[in-house]
């Protein structure tokens, strides 16, 4: 049981965060031409996102998954003991 | 650990500290006059010769040392050697001219580089390092069972990662044949035997820690410079935040040069001139021998007349390099003809997405950034030297936490890379483009010589029009300190930065290769019971043998040798990601999937790319296979339909066959949960 929820919330946060990767990723880029309407430190918004937008946000997702699922395992491994 | 770990912060910044000590010694050096060749040659043997002793420091006869270092590599320094072992010769020199030349569309690689790390940290890195052996290859065979998905798997990753090895071999020779004059083919064997000096005695162990060092190295060369002309144009260094105002200077500047009448003449000159080819083109096969009366009466009328040599002899070498049969004019006149047509087109917006003659052509322009952008990222995946890096960490815990530091080590030299480029393009559009041609800056000659840089006053007006300037995407980031008139030990220093660059990934590679046909075929298929003394003996013998024939095929020149580099991307992705993802993520993926998805992925992507890239292969004696791209798709794009084809073929294979059997369903199970939860 513990196992199937363990993997559940795994894939749960996989899910959701690649979600992000992807609307970051290739919906930013499709729609590159509108979002340059919009000015952000000087850069047009379209180029911001592939300069450096997107790129933080890579940085930050994975920080967030290292983060999250190093905190799961240290949770599921002290439940355990517990038991 | 934390004792040995504090041990290594010290060590590294202790060389932190003597490299920077080095570098100004230099500095106060050249400033009482010694002569750059011999700043050249300092960076270049001694750059080499501490990546040596640390290579020598670190030797091992040990196998896990030899192949994952012991697994004993702290996430930070892991995150560290993996920037190095990533950041290639093309990061380095042609990422930033990339952005230069084609302003938005350049961007493709900047996110791709790094967005790639999100699918490693995600889906792979993590399984991969609770699996804990010793290749990607590995892998595949232990999920999959047998030897043929292991097979395939050391196919794919001798396949992608040789064409990258001979591309940083061959940067190695551009790098050192300009900054310390060697000859090109003695400058790869130097390059080789800097390579080796790494990679030979330690394996992975001494690997990774020159990677370290080589990545100290190689970031502060790159953004150094930069650093510096940021402060010269705005005043304040730090150009990750300052080119957003430099690119409002740039909008200025290409409205002022695209409505200059000067440049629009060049570029109609440029159209005519690509015109004229095509007229060429149509008319073969006369119009080669129509071609070459031409030029002898031009020749003869001239030696008649008061005329200097120079100008008979430069028309004669015409003459003589005109191509010998009617299908050799085709490919060269194609050639100048596209390259009349570029230089002649419109000139492209730095920051506009897409730019194309109309909606449709826009369009496409759109799909194939985005494709690229996939398949650069989910290369980046599959990737199997980068991969390998994380199987040397201590823990899955420090696998997640090296992914991260990876991300920020190489975050530093991708969100530089486009200010470089709007930095250098800022220097050129201002200062130079509108200049007298008589009197242009030394550089121009200097790297003229190489064949980087080329000038050509098309409209004869002495001048200097934008569309008269041809650059080579590589000289960017090698003639900034000398586009921005710094001194000579700063391009020192940005040639031991591009050197360390190509080093680390070539080192990396080699590794992978070596360790593929030791560990995977000899170990694993052939001799099960050889000992470790013969395994390693094995290992270092083909790491020399696979290092020289690098070396080897790398002084022939290889033209296409940056498309080459771009496709492997697209072919270690459809080779190895959807078997690698699958494998972990479902457990009803089986062998005959598995095989029959990374061959049919590879076929699919190779078939594409060489009918999309090639219409004639002259050594296989082939003519007349090109076809259009499907959708508009260029070839460096053709993973996509690999990938899309790898993971439809192993589902319905995999569903159409038995499921695998219970020990790898444990296997699977093994892999995704960790130990606390074995019972």
């Amino acid at each position: 049981m513990q196992t199937r929820q363990y993997w559940r919330r795994n894939l749960w946060l996989t899910g959701f965060l690649l979600l992000i990767w992807f609307v970051v990723t290739f919906v930013a880029s499709y729609y590159a031409r509108e979002l340059d309407q919009f000015m952000v430190f000087g850069f047009p918004l379209g180029f911001y996102m592939g300069a450096q937008g997107a790129l933080i946000i890579y940085a930050l997702i994975i920080a967030f998954y290292a983060w999250y699922m190093n905190r799961l395992d240290r949770q599921f491994s002290t439940s355990e003991g517990g038991d | 650990m934390n004792d040995s770990s504090a041990q290594l912060r010290r060590y590294y910044t202790l060389y932190s500290a003597s490299f920077f000590v080095f570098v100004v010694a230099l500095a106060i050096l050249e400033h009482y006059g010694m002569p750059p060749r011999w700043i050249g040659y300092a960076f270049l043997f001694l750059t080499l010769i501490l990546y040596a002793t640390i290579g020598v420091m670190a030797r091992t006869s040990n196998v896990a040392e030899y192949y994952v270092a012991g697994r004993k590599i702290p996430a930070v320094f892991n995150g560290m050697a993996t920037g190095a072992d990533w950041m290639s010769a093309a990061s380095f020199m042609g990422l930033a001219g990339t952005l230069y030349l084609s302003g938005y569309q350049g961007l493709a690689y900047v996110m791709g580089w790094t967005g790639g790390y999100v699918l490693v940290a995600l889906l792979l890195a993590p399984y991969l390092r609770r699996f804990g052996q010793y290749t990607i290859p590995d892998f595949l065979g232990a999920r999959y069972g047998g030897n043929a998905a292991r097979l395939v798997g050391v196919f794919a990753t001798v396949l992608a990662s040789f064409v990258y090895v001979v591309a940083q071999i061959y940067g190695v020779g551009v790098i050192t044949s300009r900054f310390v004059g060697l000859q090109f083919e003695i400058g790869v064997f130097v390059g080789l035997a800097g390579i080796l000096v790494c990679s030979f005695l330690g394996g992975m162990r001494a690997v990774t820690w020159t990677q370290v060092a080589q990545y100290l190295v190689l970031i502060v060369a790159y953004v150094a410079p930069v650093a510096i002309l940021s402060y010269k144009v705005t005043g304040i260094p730090v150009p990750q935040i300052m080119y957003g105002q430099v690119l409002q200077k740039i909008n200025v500047l290409e409205d002022r040069i695209a409505s200059d009448p000067a440049e629009l003449d060049v570029r109609r000159l440029y159209l005519a001139r690509a015109d004229s080819f095509s007229a060429r083109i149509n008319g073969l096969p006369e119009s080669l021998a129509v071609e070459r009366r031409a030029l002898s009466a031009e020749i003869e009328k001239m030696k008649g007349g008061n005329v200097q040599m120079r100008d008979v002899f430069a028309l004669e070498r015409q003459r003589r390099e005109l191509p010998k049969s009617p299908e050799a004019a085709r490919d060269y006149w194609e050639s100048l003809q596209q390259q009349a047509a570029q230089r002649g087109s419109e000139l492209i917006r730095h920051t506009e997405p897409f730019p194309g003659k109309d909606e449709a052509a826009s369009d496409t322009a759109r799909l194939n950034f985005i494709t690229l952008v996939f398949c650069l990222m989910v290369g980046t995946a599959a990737l199997p030297h980068v991969l390998a890096r994380y199987y040397t960490t201590p823990s899955v815990r420090e696998a997640r936490n090296s992914v991260f530091w990876s991300m920020l080590f190489i975050l530093a030299l991708y969100l530089t890379a486009p200010a470089y480029a709007a930095f250098a393009k800022y220097e050129i559009y201002s200062n130079l483009v509108g200049s007298a041609i008589a009197h242009l800056p030394s550089w121009i000659g200097a790297w003229g010589k190489v064949g980087l840089v080329s000038i050509e006053d098309i409209n004869h007006d002495g001048i200097l029009q934008l569309a008269e300037l041809s650059l080579n995407p590589d000289v960017i980031v090698l003639a900034t300190p000398e586009i921005a008139g710094l001194p000579y030990v700063i391009s020192g220093l940005v040639a031991a930065g591009a050197l360390a660059a190509a080093l680390s990934t070539a080192d990396g590679l080699l590794l992978t290769i070596a360790s593929a046909f030791s560990h995977d075929v000899y170990y694993k298929v052939f001799r099960p019971n050889a000992t470790t003394q013969w395994r390693l003996v094995v290992s270092k013998t083909l790491l020399l043998v696979v290092a020289v024939l690098a070396a080897l095929v790398a002084s022939q020149k290889p033209a296409t040798i940056l498309y080459m580099v771009a496709w492997a991307f697209s072919l270690a992705g459809a080779a190895f990601f959807p078997a690698l993802v699958l494998g972990i993520f479902w457990k009803r993926a089986n062998q005959a999937g598995a095989v029959s998805g990374m061959v049919l992925g590879l076929l699919v992507t190779m078939y594409y790319m060489v009918r999309v890239q090639f219409d004639t292969i002259p050594w296989l004696g082939i003519h007349g296979i090109g076809m259009d791209p499907w959708l508009g798709i260029q070839s460096t794009s053709s993973g996509v339909w690999g990938v899309a084809i790898g993971f439809v073929t192993i589902v319905v294979v995999s569903l159409l066959s038995d499921p695998p059997n219970r020990e790898i369903q444990n296997f699977v199970e093994r892999v995704r949960y960790p130990d606390v939860f074995r019972r």
